[in-house]
């Protein structure tokens, strides 16, 4: 808490834009009621834009996109709990590109405050600047926020809904709504009449609405405990439809490929790839070419035979050159300052030993389970698109404007995704297919990314370097000087989806460094902008993805040189400045049984980051065998604050921790010529049923506010792991992947 | 010169030519699209089906070549009648994002059906190919110990 004064009188990246966007707009338009999407079925009603019943059934609409995290699920409960029905008992669909759906705990993330410490006022402000998702059309999914966003509003929308039926109820039979109650999709009236939610629909959506009270958690009924995921059945038996998977009538399929070099294209000549059989067009769509045939595979022959003269990079062609105009980044002034408590200025002081250290993480792509695909239908005053996508307005938009249609003549599905981790928060995608139905009107088309196209076309995690300084002192820190360097994610999508030039420190670059909760005396953050134009964007858990396993790994180092057991030495710094954080490290020290010592041949390391909210802790295991180094067994404490749905939780809590997992060992994206050098997964490896540790998640509820669940696993497996394999061998590694380093089992 | 094959009992024809692999034969001609794409080189298993019974990757068998009854996903059990090990998999909440899991469960199904009581290791051995990017593994080795004890059982 020490500098949010001084931290508060800056500006703020998007914070400060929006403080001034917010007097622009004036407060009657962010508080205005945004028009509810759906339209009130026949002999039904839509009550708001979350509950809609008619004579058919009860239909619940999903703000956010269901990628995996099981948010469709928890969402659909959270309305549930107040409306009384069962998730088995209703459909839950996802809901249409509309300001009504959009996301007020994104920007959140944006306020100034390391976020453990987020007090009452913090906490207000960032309510206050959470409505500027509305106006900014933030629709998205992402930043874990989809629990934080959707924990009351869901629950009022059941709670009205249900009163407005027991109103109805009331009127129909004459009896004092006091008296009457709810249960299973029914109004039940003292003498056991029952009347079903779908019959009294239509003269519910005739109430008023009130605002009701909310039930108290002693009285919930779901919260809180595993609910069956409404889409396990259907994917369980290949019957869930994915972006990939719709067939329009008369679908045509469609290969994509794109410059490489991410630059425009000068020619290209389609003569060879228009006599395959099959094939059925070629078209340009700016700096790429898309094959149309019957077939996707005959599609991707084709595109491969195209012959093309593409454009130049408009970044340094070489890894090692990109990473040089990183370092350069250090020689600049800093972007921001996020932490600056006593002298870090001083450096080590008087009597304390220095320590030093350099860290280096490479670029990484998402490589998500399903290929990119949209599929689009323009039929010259409308197009259609089916798109799994992070974000239904800022996609509809950007496809709207490419074909030249407002955007109420767009209408746009979101299938489920198969995987999103940031990547499908951006929509090139769907941009480029849009642009190739513009040129097939009335065709319905599908253009699919092959896997080499997905993964040298991303957006990639930036490659990033540290620099740490610091000093220990009769066993604790006195001085951490932290600094990072990488390209902005921040500035590049704001640029992208708003045509925003953000300027002004900015928060996210360096979250789970300046925000890391270790109370130490001299205590310095900066963060450099990287002059670099790699494209890049929010990969699972953003920058705290790098920054974690800067913090965390020198927290290690800082212990060892102050002969302080490395759990023991994180607790004593955080202890006192964040409470929760410590018990998550406590926590895994009794699951994991920590000694501070272990046998030959095994290794022990611990991780912590609190980010996007949460604060994860975790112990991993490394042994060594025969075919290399195995990482055993991975303990996991997180604080939820509120634990929706502990078994989704304990899936993203493990989940997130094998992404972070997989990036730590194998994966990188390196480039030659201005292309990337990794085309598919035998180049861009991941952890696999036989490399994979066994897992222990516990959960805790100890702070006050809800915390995300999505991300936080990702970023303390890289230190945690880095840490172990310290432990097991001697050998600190500063450089990821650790493969580079380290024999792994394979 | 149409082909013609037997997909879940069904003889099926098409048009498309002898190179076209089966995955892409199954999705875009037969609008069969449980069975899903992820790398196309045999990398993550997304693809994987049955041919006379045990797991193939359907992106690497030409239309031409195929040499038996190919059973996909949806052949395996429908969402009103599920198998043994896809109801293990909606009892342990396996998938997340769920493009995978159509692979992982025909291919755990060709394990249990050569070896009905799998080990870790066997599990570990017959899996590896098959990737998941959500991490859901640890779920689906307790699906599968569940399914075999249900089956055995």
């Amino acid at each position: 808490m020490a500098n949010f004064k001084k931290i508060a009188r800056r500006t703020f990246l998007i914070g400060s834009a929006a403080i001034v966007g917010g007097a622009a707009f004036g407060a009657w338009y962010v508080s205005r009621p945004a028009e509810n999407p759906l339209k009130a079925p026949q002999g039904g009603a839509a009550f708001n834009p979350f509950v809609m019943i008619d004579q058919n059934g009860i239909t619940l609409i999903a703000k956010h996109v269901e990628m995996g995290q099981g948010s469709r699920t928890t969402l659909a409960a959270l309305i549930a709990e107040e409306l009384d029905v069962r998730l088995e008992d209703v459909k839950v669909l996802q809901g249409q590109p509309a300001q009504a759906y959009y996301n007020s705990a994104l920007l959140g993330e944006v306020l100034p405050g390391k976020g453990y410490d987020r007090g009452d006022f913090a906490h207000a402000l960032g309510e206050t600047l959470g409505v500027l998702g509305k106006v900014l059309n933030m629709q998205v999914t992402g930043g874990s926020s989809a629990m934080k966003d959707g924990f009351t509003e869901m629950r009022l929308a059941g709670a009205s809904a249900r009163e407005a039926l027991k109103d109805a109820a009331s009127a129909r039979l004459g009896v004092t709504k006091a008296d009457l109650k709810t249960e299973n999709g029914q109004v039940i009236a003292p003498d056991g009449t029952a009347l079903a939610y779908t019959e009294l629909a239509a003269e519910a959506g005739q109430m008023d609405l009130s605002e009701p009270e909310l039930r108290p958690a002693s009285e919930w009924k779901y919260i809180g405990k595993n609910m069956p995921r409404v889409d396990m059945a259907a994917k369980a038996t290949g019957t869930a439809e994915y972006g990939m998977d719709v067939r329009p009538e008369g679908l045509k399929f469609a290969a994509l490929r794109a410059n490489p070099r991410r630059s425009g294209m000068t020619s290209f000549d389609a003569a060879a790839a228009l006599t395959m059989p099959g094939v059925e067009g070629v078209y340009g769509l700016g700096d790429a070419i898309a094959v149309v045939a019957n077939n996707t595979w005959i599609a991707m022959q084709a595109a491969e035979a195209v012959e093309i003269t593409w454009g130049a990079a408009n970044y340094p062609n070489e890894t090692d050159q990109i990473f040089a105009r990183i370092e350069q980044g250090f020689d600049t002034e800093p972007n921001s300052t996020m932490r600056d408590d006593g002298d870090a200025e001083a450096g080590a002081p008087e009597g304390s030993t220095p320590v030093e250290a350099s860290y280096k993480v490479p670029y990484l792509a998402h490589a998500a389970m399903e290929p990119l695909n949209t599929t689009a239908l323009y039929t010259g005053d409308h197009l259609e698109i089916w798109s799994g996508n992070q974000g239904p307005m800022l996609h509809r938009q950007h496809a709207a404007t490419e074909v030249g249609l407002a955007e109420e003549n767009v209408t746009l599905h979101t299938p489920y995704l198969g995987g999103g981790f940031g990547r499908r928060g951006e929509f090139d995608y769907t941009v480029y297919a849009a642009r190739l139905a513009k040129l097939m009107p009335d065709t319905p088309v599908m253009l699919t990314w092959s896997r080499e196209e997905d993964m040298r076309h991303d957006f990639y995690r930036p490659g990033a370097l540290a620099r740490m300084k610091g000093a220990v002192q009769d066993g604790r820190a006195v001085l951490l000087d932290g600094q990072v360097s990488a390209q902005s994610t921040t500035v590049q999508i704001m640029k992208r989806w708003m045509d925003f030039e953000a300027g002004g420190p900015d928060k996210g670059h360096v979250d789970a460094l300046f925000n890391a909760p270790y109370a130490i005396e001299n205590h310095r953050v900066r963060g450099y902008h990287a002059d670099v134009d790699v494209p890049v964007g929010a990969w699972r858990s953003v920058a705290a993805s790098f920054n974690a396993f800067f913090q965390d790994s020198f927290m290690d180092e800082m212990a060892i040189a102050a002969g302080v057991d490395p759990l023991e030495f994180r607790l004593q710094h955080m202890r006192e400045e964040f409470p929760e954080g410590a018990a998550c490290l406590e926590k895994v020290r009794e699951m994991s049984g920590w000694t501070g010592t272990t046998p030959e041949g095994v290794g022990r390391g611990v991780g912590f980051a609190y980010s996007f909210g949460t604060p994860v802790a975790q112990v991993v295991e490394v042994v060594q065998q025969d075919s290399g180094i195995h990482v055993k067994k991975v303990w996991i404490a997180c604080d939820m604050g509120t634990a929706l749905d502990p078994s989704i939780i304990e899936a993203q809590m493990f989940g997130g921790m094998v992404y972070g997992l997989s990036a730590a060992i194998y994966e990188e994206i390196t480039f030659s010529g201005g292309e990337v050098e990794q085309f598919n997964f035998p180049d861009f490896d991941a952890t696999r049923m036989h490399t994979m540790p066994e897992v222990e998640v516990a959960i805790l509820e100890g702070q006050k506010h809800l915390g995300g669940a999505g991300e936080p696993g990702t970023p303390p497996i890289a230190p945690a792991l880095a840490n172990a394999l310290y432990d097991l061998t001697g050998t600190r590694a500063r450089e990821l992947p650790l493969n580079k380093v380290f024999d792994f089992k394979y | 010169m149409a082909t013609r094959l037997t997909v879940n009992g069904k003889t099926l024809e098409t048009d498309l030519p002898e190179d076209v692999p089966l995955l892409w034969v199954l999705r875009d001609e037969f609008n069969m699209t449980g069975t899903k794409f992820g790398c196309g080189v045999s990398a993550c298993g997304a693809c994987t089906v049955h041919i006379d019974g045990e797991a193939q990757r359907s992106c690497q068998v030409r239309l031409g070549d195929i040499w038996g009854e190919v059973t996909t996903i949806e052949g395996l059990g429908t969402p009103d009648n599920m198998a043994v090990l896809q109801q293990a998999w909606v009892d342990h909440q396996v998938a997340q994002c769920g493009w995978c899991q159509s692979g992982q469960i025909m291919q755990a199904a060709s394990l249990l059906q050569q070896n009905p009581q799998p080990t870790d290791q066997d599990i570990d051995d017959a899996m590896q190919g098959n990737l998941c990017r959500c991490g859901t593994y640890p779920r689906i080795r307790a699906a599968i110990h569940d399914a075999a004890s249900k089956i055995g059982g």
